[in-house]
């Protein structure tokens, strides 16, 4: 059963976050221009902005920051964010741990690497999650983990699908131990919600590493990836230090994983929500 | 012991290695190889025991012992089709109603090309679910090196002991060294910092039994672990499966949460 909640007026600027936001989003490039790393054309940033980050010449896909997301996946005014309100301690006294969580803060205008929530993709409702690369490249320590875990207790308590964007490096260092085990904790809830014949879909964004792609990021029943985005588990500069030889080009890339057989689609994101709908539709209770 | 007293004993030469505890821990081992899909990975060894009249089904990660068995063992670093030829050992166990037992000993899930073709990240992530619902009892000893993803492939379990010296990690000492420091030489800092010893993560409250050791000699040490292994699979194989799969998730899903 949906929750009535789902449908209520936005409490407040976080949950709103549509085009009247006022909010400013750091860490996108404030210049008037930016080069395109993969065509070397340069591109107005107002018009990169509008064209979703993506290079209008090559098809480049920029990073985008998880509330750009939202606004481009979600109907208008639709989501409802849930627990926003945990925040990450150093539990394991590590270094300057604090330091980071404040730098991160600062840089992704977020509490933490992930929001979650209750949204309406063209009308179909859905619990959604989207990471954060600006906030600790979308590390997972206990706070994601429990975010994560309790979005999909709640979508399998509300049979609902579950839509995530991921962008990860992989479980967070600094919380040592602890963020392994968040692995376990999001697997085990993403098994309960497809144990309740629910549906899951991932879309894999640049990079989706580590600890996230050796749990949540490969557990989908179907997983969508943006072209050219880095997907695997260890990360190529690891992989070079170890076997002591360069990476033929396009390894680990999307396109080489569905080639593999571990990605579904690969979609460009001006058609990302489009497909996203047609897939929700197919799932949709109540509809054969 | 600093903590990188403990990660040089973990990995000490001469340390016994996965296949020397299940011989040394149950009777009548027969291995089974493969998984069904692509090949046999011999850095993780699977197959049937017997424990003092209780059928088990076995996995452990195996690093070898001399130089020539280390190298066709890759070093105790599975690739995918190690993973999941655990995995089918476990479902086939969950068929015929076994136990299932996993000794961990590895650095970490193998980095290297053939590893990523063949989905390296999806077969973690396949036991990681697999498991956390599986309708037998699963108990997981690290006995050695716990290295990150590769090791919580095989320790979604019910309980997870870890022996006197050995060490559990998100990443090794080395290589949270060269991220944070920049500075490989840093490890014994590092060392301290992850909280990696059995002492620290059972305060951390991830593991529940720190199993002794005695020493260069081992054989108390597998007499403690058989006596405890058999109590522990007394219990939880009277449970029924969904309590068994219930109190797995709730033992893991605590892990972490702060606050409310």
């Amino acid at each position: 059963m949906l929750r009535k909640d789902l449908f209520r007026r936005p409490q407040n600027e976080l949950e709103s976050f549509g085009r009247h936001s006022k909010r400013l989003t750091p860490d996108i490039p404030s210049e008037m221009c930016v080069l395109c790393p993969s065509c070397k054309e340069t591109l107005f940033t107002g018009a990169l902005n509008d064209n979703l980050h993506v290079c209008p010449k090559c098809g480049h896909h920029f990073r985008m920051n998880a509330r750009q997301r939202l606004n481009m996946i979600a109907d208008e005014g639709s989501f409802s964010e849930l627990y926003n309100n945990l925040m990450s301690k150093n539990m394991i006294q590590f270094p300057h741990y604090e330091e980071k969580l404040k730098q991160a803060r600062l840089a992704s205008a977020e509490r933490e690497a992930v929001i979650c929530g209750t949204a309406e993709i063209s009308g179909f409702p859905c619990a959604l999650f989207v990471m954060d690369a600006y906030f600790m490249m979308g590390s997972m320590g206990t706070v994601v983990g429990e975010k994560i875990t309790r979005i999909f207790e709640y979508a399998t308590e509300n049979s609902l699908p579950v839509v995530g964007f991921i962008v990860s490096g992989g479980a967070r260092m600094q919380e040592g131990i602890l963020s392994l085990m968040q692995m376990a904790k999001t697997s085990g809830a993403v098994k309960l919600h497809s144990d309740a014949g629910n549906l899951y879909l991932a879309v894999l964004t640049d990079p989706t590493t580590g600890g996230v792609t050796a749990s949540f990021g490969m557990e989908a029943d179907i997983i969508m990836a943006e072209p050219r985005s880095l997907i695997g588990f260890a990360g190529p500069r690891v992989i070079e230090q170890t076997i002591r030889q360069k990476l033929p080009a396009g390894f680990q890339r999307a396109e080489f994983l569905l080639e593999k057989g571990f990605v579904d689609l690969i979609v460009e994101r001006k058609d990302q929500k489009t497909q996203i709908a047609k897939l929700l539709s197919f799932h949709a209770k109540g509809e054969s | 012991m600093s903590a990188f007293d403990r990660v040089t004993a973990a990995r000490a030469k001469g340390r016994p290695t996965g296949l020397d505890f299940i011989t040394n821990v149950f009777e009548d081992f027969i291995e089974l190889h493969g998984d069904r899909r692509f090949g046999d990975d011999k850095a993780v060894v699977t197959g049937l025991a017997h424990l003092d009249g209780i059928q088990v089904t076995v996995v452990a990660l195996e690093k070898g012992h001399d130089t020539k068995e280390k190298i066709s063992r890759n070093f105790g670093s599975a690739h995918p089709e190690g993973y999941r030829k655990a995995l089918r050992q476990m479902q086939l166990a969950e068929k015929f109603g076994r136990p299932v037992v996993c000794f961990v000993d590895t650095s970490g899930a193998y980095c290297g090309i053939a590893a990523e073709e063949r989905g390296q990240g999806q077969a973690i992530a396949e036991n990681l679910m697999q498991m956390m619902t599986l309708k037998v009892p699963i108990l997981s000893v690290l006995i050695g090196e716990g290295g990150s993803g590769g090791a919580l492939a095989l320790a979604v379990a019910d309980e997870v002991w870890m022996l006197e010296n050995s060490v559990y990690s998100v990443i090794s000492p080395e290589g949270c060294a060269s991220i944070l420091w920049k500075d490989s030489s840093k490890v014994k800092d590092a060392a301290e910092c992850l909280k990696l010893t059995a002492e620290d993560l059972y305060d951390l409250g991830v593991i529940e039994k720190i199993i002794p050791e005695y020493g260069r000699d081992f054989s108390q040490t597998y007499q403690e672990l058989r006596r405890g292994i058999w109590e522990t699979l007394s219990v939880n194989r009277k449970l029924p499966a969904a309590e068994l799969a219930a109190n797995r998730y709730a033992r893991f899903r605590k892990i972490g949460v702060q606050g409310k």
